[in-house]
């Protein structure tokens, strides 16, 4: 453990300090502060609660529709920011790049572990809803710990693919927004599972985003939420396949950035 | 690699491979790989063929080399930042690369944030730095201001801030670039102070360099690279003179005259059309001539005709006009060619000297600024390692007979 530290230092110290930055610079300048981190997320989510709620009722019959919306919009933010984020990261840092040789992947972590902190901002939010709107907890909610394991591997697995792709092809930015917006309506965040055809639904929740989400309404919210077990009759191995997926994005998404990261100085 | 070693470059080479049409969208990459079948689009540039060296533990190093001679490209292969492309480099321990001052400093945190930053960027925890805080603050001059921003900090203050930082840092080699010693005089000075204590304390000491002065001054030994390669490796001296020599070299003694790439400024009005300098190699000859001639675009009064001579490092050695020199120039007339000789005392130390003539109005105003116009190099049997080299004349007595052509 020691000779790991060691070993690890200069990228724990580094890392430290860059998250420490980014969460210093983010509300830098506006009056409220960090109390933005609370409350950008909740007027957000008040819009959306207005607009799915009252104007057009896509959440009718979904038991505790406030707090099921709530959790997959937070969920799906968290995916959003670290894969969006992450594309320019490297680019970003391009004159530091050029002048000090030091771990790159620090770069990523760094803007991931600053939206894990967000995320856990974001859970106290969801944790208020949960308590005034009366959801039963069990202890089926220990199983969020997992999946939030498995959300920030798939996110930082696919932001480290696309900051090292992004430093060759610019494109990638383009077709990363033009992905995320169609991934956002194929991932059941607005609307229930059980609106969409089954055969639909069955290919839907293959994607590790719709699990993660569906597997997290389950455990926090109630039975309502389909897990991507439920959708296939009850088959408890077809979790491997969206964990398949994840696993072999990390692989991938891993190994391109490592192999790439000794050139980035001289190509951004 | 032996215990005595602190850094062995063995066998480097470095490719660029430069696209003629950079490949940085998935259209040109389809496009481009169609072209390459076709007969290639690329080119590769050697920014460095074959080097090798090394550098003991305790030594102060320095590689010289004129600008993309690949010298740059050396340093950023030492500090880990480029790989090469065949070769090695290994170092015994840490090296800590400065190429430029404050790496990572971001102007919208405080001073003070900023310590604790740039001292992650170079490898100190939190703790660490807060040991040593009070002493980087006062080091900097800096005590009260550490709480403001940086992007209000004068130059001069962010300058004192990183390089109290630089100081600082624990490292077994040290790469410092000459852009470090860049600033006021004030600052160099600090600079040059911090290289002797580190030369004291046997630091082990890389040094990149075009100023022969410096090279001389502090390093022990050093390499010259030219044109990616390396030209000659050993002691600083031999190394400084073969740098000069190549200045000789490649020197022209035709004068020069404005071209299209002539970086010059000013309102116009009359401008320089020639300047000379004789001879554009100096050693022993007394004085150096600079010839002028200027031509008038319209009547002008009231003008001044100067002269500025800087090193290599851009550093103004010396320098006159003719208001100094308390003469008046007379009205000019429309298309009249008025010619400005300048002698000067050889005063010069070896190395590159970059020449400037100006015309100004006397309240200051500039007609013609001709940035570099010539250059000339001063290459002596005998010189110094500071700014300026007059002749002395060293008499020694002793309180016997013996003379000094008999010790």
């Amino acid at each position: 453990m020691q000779k790991l530290l060691q070993r690890y230092r200069y990228s724990v110290i580094l890392l430290k300090q860059l998250v420490k930055t980014d969460f210093k610079l983010r509300y830098q300048g506006s009056a409220l502060g960090y109390m933005w981190s609370l409350l950008r997320p909740l007027l957000l989510f008040l819009i959306l609660y207005l607009v799915f709620t009252v104007f057009l009722p896509v959440g009718k019959g979904v038991p505790h529709y406030p707090q099921y919306l709530l959790l997959g919009i937070v969920l799906w933010n968290y995916f959003a920011e670290v894969t969006t984020g992450s594309v320019a990261a490297i680019v970003g840092k391009g004159d530091l790049l050029r002048k000090i040789n030091f771990p790159k992947y620090v770069i990523i972590l760094a803007s991931s572990f600053s939206a894990l902190i967000n995320l856990f901002l974001n859970s106290i939010v969801i944790a208020i809803f949960i308590y005034f709107g009366h959801v039963g907890i069990s202890w089926n909610a220990l199983l969020l710990i997992p999946l939030i394991v498995e959300l920030f591997i798939l996110a930082i697995s696919i932001a480290f693919l696309l900051s090292a792709l992004f430093v060759r092809f610019r494109d990638v930015s383009y077709i990363w927004e033009v992905v995320m917006q169609a991934a956002f309506y194929a991932t059941p965040i607005l609307y229930a599972l059980q609106r969409v055809p089954h055969e639909y639904a069955k290919f839907l929740i293959l994607n590790p985003m719709a699990q993660i989400i569906q597997d997290a309404r389950h455990a926090l919210i109630g039975p309502y939420a389909l897990t991507i077990s439920d959708i296939y009759g009850g088959d408890r191995l077809i979790w491997l396949i969206p964990l398949g997926i994840t696993a072999v994005l990390a692989i991938s998404g891993g190994s391109y950035f490592r192999a790439r990261s000794k050139y980035f100085a001289e190509e951004v | 690699m032996s215990d005595e070693v602190a850094v062995e470059v063995n066998q480097v080479y470095k490719n660029f491979v430069l696209p003629h049409e950079r490949v940085n969208s998935i259209k040109s990459l389809v496009t481009s790989a169609a072209k390459k079948r076709a007969g290639g689009s690329s080119e590769v540039q050697h920014a460095l063929k074959d080097i090798s060296f090394s550098i003991n533990k305790g030594e102060f190093f320095g590689i010289v080399g004129r600008n993309g001679s690949g010298k740059s490209t050396m340093l950023k292969i030492l500090a880990g930042i480029y790989q090469p492309t065949s070769g090695t480099v290994r170092t015994a321990g840490k090296l800590v690369p400065f190429i430029e001052l404050g790496v990572g400093f971001n102007p919208e945190l405080t001073g003070r944030e900023n310590v604790f930053l740039n001292g992650a960027m170079l490898g100190f925890s939190q703790k660490e730095v807060e040991a040593m805080y009070e002493d980087i603050v006062s080091f900097a001059e800096l005590e009260r201001f550490m709480d403001q921003k940086l992007k209000n900090y004068s130059s001069g203050m962010q300058v004192r801030l990183a390089f109290s930082m630089a100081t600082r840092s624990e490292a077994d080699v040290l790469l410092v670039d000459e852009v470090l010693a860049v600033g006021d005089a004030d600052f160099q000075r600090k600079c040059f102070d911090y290289f002797r204590e580190l030369k004291k304390n046997k630091k082990t000491v890389i040094f990149v360099s075009h100023d022969m002065n410096a090279i001389r001054e502090y390093c022990d030994r050093a390499v010259l690279i030219e044109k990616s390669e390396l030209v000659i490796s050993g002691s600083a001296n031999d190394v400084a003179k073969e740098y000069s020599k190549m200045f000789i070299e490649t020197a022209a003694d035709t004068g020069s005259e404005p071209t299209a790439k002539t970086k010059r400024w000013g309102v116009g009005k009359i401008r320089y059309s020639k300047v000379k300098v004789q001879p554009t190699v100096i050693s022993e000859q007394p004085t150096l001539m600079i010839t002028t001639k200027a031509i008038a675009e319209q009547d002008v009064e009231d003008i001044v005709f100067g002269i500025l001579i800087k090193n290599a490092s851009d550093q103004n050695i010396t320098g006159t006009n003719t208001q100094l020199q308390g003469k008046k120039i007379p009205l000019v007339k429309k298309g009249d060619e008025i010619a400005v000789d300048w002698e000067i005392p050889n005063i010069f130390s070896d190395g590159k000297y970059i020449v400037e003539p100006a015309i100004v109005f006397a309240d200051g105003e500039v007609c013609d600024w001709w940035e570099e116009a010539t250059t000339f190099t001063s290459a002596k049997s005998h010189t110094t390692p500071y700014l300026v080299d007059p002749s002395f004349k060293i008499s020694i007595n002793y309180p016997d007979k013996r003379t000094s052509k008999g010790l």
